[in-house]
């Protein structure tokens, strides 16, 4: 990076909601740049949370939380097919138990309807042990919420990104921002570890850093505590457990540990909810997956531990306040929040990226259509998903696409090739495994690693000591004999 | 494109090569081997240790060296048709084949007789739910085999292996040999699941410490592994408290248990034993489904592969029989079951046809260790054949001959149990 490197707009981290951000300013004729420390988007809470598309009735009336919720939902239904996300519109229902639990159904009904969520209606067990035979027999009734759903987090955080440097976005990975540069009161850049950038506008997005990333400015006004959650995901094999999101009743501090499917057809369990300080604890414990198991086992109590594949825990970005911070900072201008964006966050995403759109209006920016935006990913081969005619076809304008390397979810050669050759294309193993499920299986990569490791090794030109799993550091393989007992050939 | 052939076997492990030779030794016209990898040989090709063929060549082979002895008998005969680096994607119950390679693109296979010999798949972390974070450097022991053997990388240079079936136990040696230090190896139950030589020739031969009734808690590091903390295990598998302790260490590997490869007879609802997780089987390895066979580690993980060769030579005959419509449909069905202390017997059933029993061979793992047992084969209250074990391990099949007239006494249901001496 030079140091005359400049931007009209920087954005600071690439989870979800920069991702969001930096798609919807790529509508405008604007230099915007995309700072991400990791090696690849969706490294922090967007690869690791419930994935749901919530409905909006939990948020307080008039908070953003419940604006943002209920508006980002609408908008996922055009964002769907054109950034060829992974969504299931499967509905959500809050399972009560007891009659206290049935007045607070009634209380979040009224929320919703306030928050003008459609289709709200409250259930008897009867008709909640239809739909969800696996449930609790003892369920009292349930909130169904049919504008509820589940979608893939990283995909969409990858999707956004991809559509956004497609349409002139500039994604710089691996780029830690060390501070924000103020004069006079006034944003005038960024300092990172690849140089210098000069903005004006700066929108801070750091998920669980952005109280740190704000302070760096000279803005003390708020701080982001992380709050963990652990999840167990389990088998497609088991899937059918349920049909719908299921929660339980919510309490004051969470939404509660869910029954749900995932976008790919898998099932998963979490999260708990426990306030930690390390904003990098991303461990599970012992302890964690017990209470997630047991909670879950409340509301579905045949969980086939068995079958259980994997198991994650990811970091909310709680900030002090409990709603989410969407403004421009009250100290340093050109300075914009989006911050302390936790769940709903991820359904909330588009909405805010919104949001922060006419923030950078009101300071005075100036924001043209672009008139060669172009709103849609180009589709993604999907040889899993394909008939056995469209599968010759493509295999014949490409042979790669007749390798399998990921037997448990049949992802081919020729779709990782896509994926690291994509625009935000994958640069390490769980980035290849989060675009294309290759590792995402039962075998978690016991058959495909060595082979993808290698396929990432032939197309970024590295060796194959160079591949990382996921994180700067995270490097796979030794080399069996050490540098320094290499034979030299001196021609 | 369209193939044909009589009998088409999936996998060109041990069991599949086996299968292949012994199908067309028996009369089928055209065989078909389709494996995923780019040459034969399964996981013989990564297993660079001696060992094998003891039984079967009566020497002592690499893993390598014995997949090369069958390579080249399959390559001698040119009705074996090969088909390398390709995948099945799916089967249909009237036996059409839907596979896929790079250089054919989409091929359907039409066959009489298919025989399944995909073998077993590695048992990982989240299977078992090992806390902590997740840095680079956990792998299965059987994937960083590949990668040391094959591609000729080090998964790691300071190493703790979880898990003491032979896979954990060559590891340790294998990557001592590499040289890596073995920390330790720690074992869930109070015994190794792996055969007796290998504990002796990998672990104490390299001082390797073996930790019994030992599991790790958590992994730690943030981008490769650091360390593990471990704990000391009940008679229960439960952790007793206050005996954690931590290991450094920048690999983890995973020797904690092989499952069946059945992705394709589940897709065909094909029986299966919860137990072994593989397909219930006669004694012609023969599933659930007409013409469908099953031999190998597909059927029941096996600790040696002269018995993979020797049940795939039982399916590979079977299935040529059925292809020839020479298989007699069974008159009567023999259940198979273990109990007390049995856990599991292959085969699960026994096929009598044309009213004539046949010399059958039974394959079993014990639930636990046992000293001083006796293995009891019964069926409706008699006692069909017993034999003393002076000890009996879950790491070592115990395989028993039921000879023809034995076999002509059982009744609908047989039993195998282990009664201790008293």
């Amino acid at each position: 990076m030079t140091n005359t490197a400049k931007a009209d707009v920087v954005i600071i981290g690439g989870g979800i909601i920069g991702a969001a951000i930096a798609r919807e300013l790529s509508k405008y004729s604007v230099d915007v740049v995309l700072l991400e420390k990791g090696p690849d988007v969706a490294m922090g809470t967007s690869k690791a949370n419930s994935g749901i598309l919530h409905a909006g009735f939990d948020a307080k009336p008039g908070t953003l939380k419940a604006v943002t919720n209920v508006r980002g939902n609408q908008l996922y239904r055009k964002l769907h097919k054109d950034l060829g996300l992974d969504i299931k519109y499967t509905g959500s229902l809050v399972v009560a138990k007891t009659a206290e639990d049935m007045e607070t159904l009634k209380d979040l009904l009224v929320r919703g309807n306030e928050n003008n969520v459609p289709g709200l209606e409250i259930l008897d067990k009867e008709t909640v042990l239809k739909m969800e035979p696996n449930l609790a027999q003892d369920v009292a009734g349930a909130l169904w919420a049919p504008t509820g759903g589940v979608i893939c987090p990283f995909g969409a955080t990858i999707a956004f990104t991809e559509n956004a440097v497609r349409n002139g976005v500039r994604l710089q990975t691996e780029c830690l921002v060390e501070k924000i540069a103020v004069e006079d009161g006034k944003v005038i850049g960024v300092e990172t570890s690849q140089g210098f950038i000069a903005a004006k506008y700066v929108i801070n997005a750091a998920g669980v850093h952005a109280d740190d990333i704000s302070r760096t400015a000279g803005d003390n006004s708020f701080s982001i505590r992380p709050r963990r959650g652990e999840y167990v995901l389990f088998d497609k094999a088991v899937a059918k457990l349920v049909n719908t999101v299921i929660f339980p009743t919510p309490s004051k501090v969470s939404k509660g540990i869910l029954v749900s499917p995932t976008a790919h057809g898998n099932l998963f369990v979490g999260p708990n909810a426990q306030d930690i300080d390390d904003k990098e604890d991303v461990a599970t414990t012992p302890d964690g997956l017990q209470e997630i198991i047991s909670g879950a086992r409340r509301v579905v109590p045949n969980l086939p531990l068995n079958a259980s594949i994997t198991q994650f825990s990811g970091l909310r970005a709680a900030a002090d306040g409990g709603d989410f911070i969407i403004k421009q900072s009250d100290s340093v201008i050109g300075l914009i929040h989006a911050a302390g964006i936790q769940s709903p966050g991820l359904t909330a995403a588009p909405a805010i990226a919104e949001i922060v759109g006419n923030i950078l209006r009101e300071q005075g920016m100036t924001l043209n259509e672009k008139a060669d935006f172009n709103p849609v990913n180009p589709p993604k081969s999907k040889f899993h998903a394909l008939t056995n005619e469209e599968r010759a076809q493509l295999i014949a304008q490409n042979p790669l696409y007749g390798r399998v390397i990921c037997r448990c979810e049949s992802v081919t050669e020729g779709e990782i090739v896509d994926a690291i050759k994509a625009p935000c294309g994958a640069k390490t193993v769980d980035g290849v495994k989060r675009r294309t499920r290759a590792g995402m299986g039962r075998c978690q990569g016991g058959f495909c690693g060595p082979r993808v490791t290698a396929i990432l090794a032939r197309e970024l030109d590295m060796p194959v000591t160079a591949v990382r799993k996921d994180t700067n550091q995270s490097y796979l393989f030794f080399d069996k004999i050490p540098a320094s007992c290499e034979v030299k050939s001196n021609g | 494109m369209v193939n044909t052939y009589d009998v088409v076997i999936i996998g060109g492990g041990p069991a599949g090569m086996a299968a292949a030779l012994s199908a067309r030794k028996t009369g089928a016209e055209r065989v078909l081997i389709i494996e995923r990898d780019r040459e034969l040989g399964g996981i013989l090709q990564q297993c660079i240790h001696n060992g094998f063929g003891l039984h079967r060549f009566k020497e002592e082979l690499t893993g390598p060296g014995y997949a090369g002895r069958y390579i080249k008998m399959v390559k001698e005969d040119r009705n074996i048709d090969v088909m390398l680096d390709t995948m099945v994607l799916n089967i249909e119950s009237d036996k059409i084949i839907f596979a896929v390679n790079p250089a054919q693109g989409m091929i359907e296979i039409h066959a009489k007789a298919v025989i399944f010999t995909m073998g077993c798949r590695e048992r990982t972390r989240g299977a078992i739910r090992i806390a902590g974070e997740r840095p680079a450097g956990v792998f299965t022991a059987g994937a960083a085999q590949r990668m040391v053997n094959m591609e000729g990388y080090l998964p790691g240079k300071k190493v703790v292996i979880l898990g003491s079936g032979d896979i954990g136990l060559i590891m340790a040696r294998r990557m001592t040999l590499e040289g890596t230090k073995v920390q330790a190896v720690l074992e869930l139950m109070p015994y190794s699941n792996g055969l007796t030589r290998n504990v002796v020739q990998c672990l104490e031969d390299f001082d390797i410490p073996l930790h019994l009734s030992h599991t790790i808690l958590k992994v730690h590091g943030k981008e490769r592994v650091t360390g593990v903390t471990c704990a000391k295990v009940d008679d229960n598998r439960c952790v007793i408290p206050g005996s954690e302790f931590d290991i450094e260490c920048d690999c983890l590997l995973l020797s904690v248990g092989l499952i069946p490869e059945n992705e394709l007879s589940q897709q065909l609802n094909i029986d299966m034993d919860a137990l072994t997780s593989g397909p219930i089987v006669d004694q012609f390895r023969q599933t659930s489904m007409p013409g469908f066979f099953a031999a190998g580690n597909v059927v029941h993980v096996h600790d040696l592969v002269d018995f993979v060769s020797q049940e795939g030579e039982i399916a590979g005959a079977a299935a040529a029989q059925y292809a020839n419509a020479e298989l007699s449909a069974a008159e009567k069905t023999l259940k198979v079951s273990g109990i007390n202390g049995v856990r599991t017997v292959v085969p699960q059933r026994i096929s009598i046809a044309d009213g004539q029993a046949q010399p059958v061979r039974l394959f079993m793992r014990v639930a636990q260790t046992e000293q001083r047992v006796t293995l009891c084969i019964e069926s409706a209250g008699e006692m069909i054949q017993s034999r003393k074990l002076p000890i009996a391990k879950p790491g070592e099949m115990i395989v028993v001959e039921l000879p023809a007239d034995a076999a002509a006494r059982c009744q609908d249901q047989i039993t195998v149990s282990l009664k201790r001496e008293v």
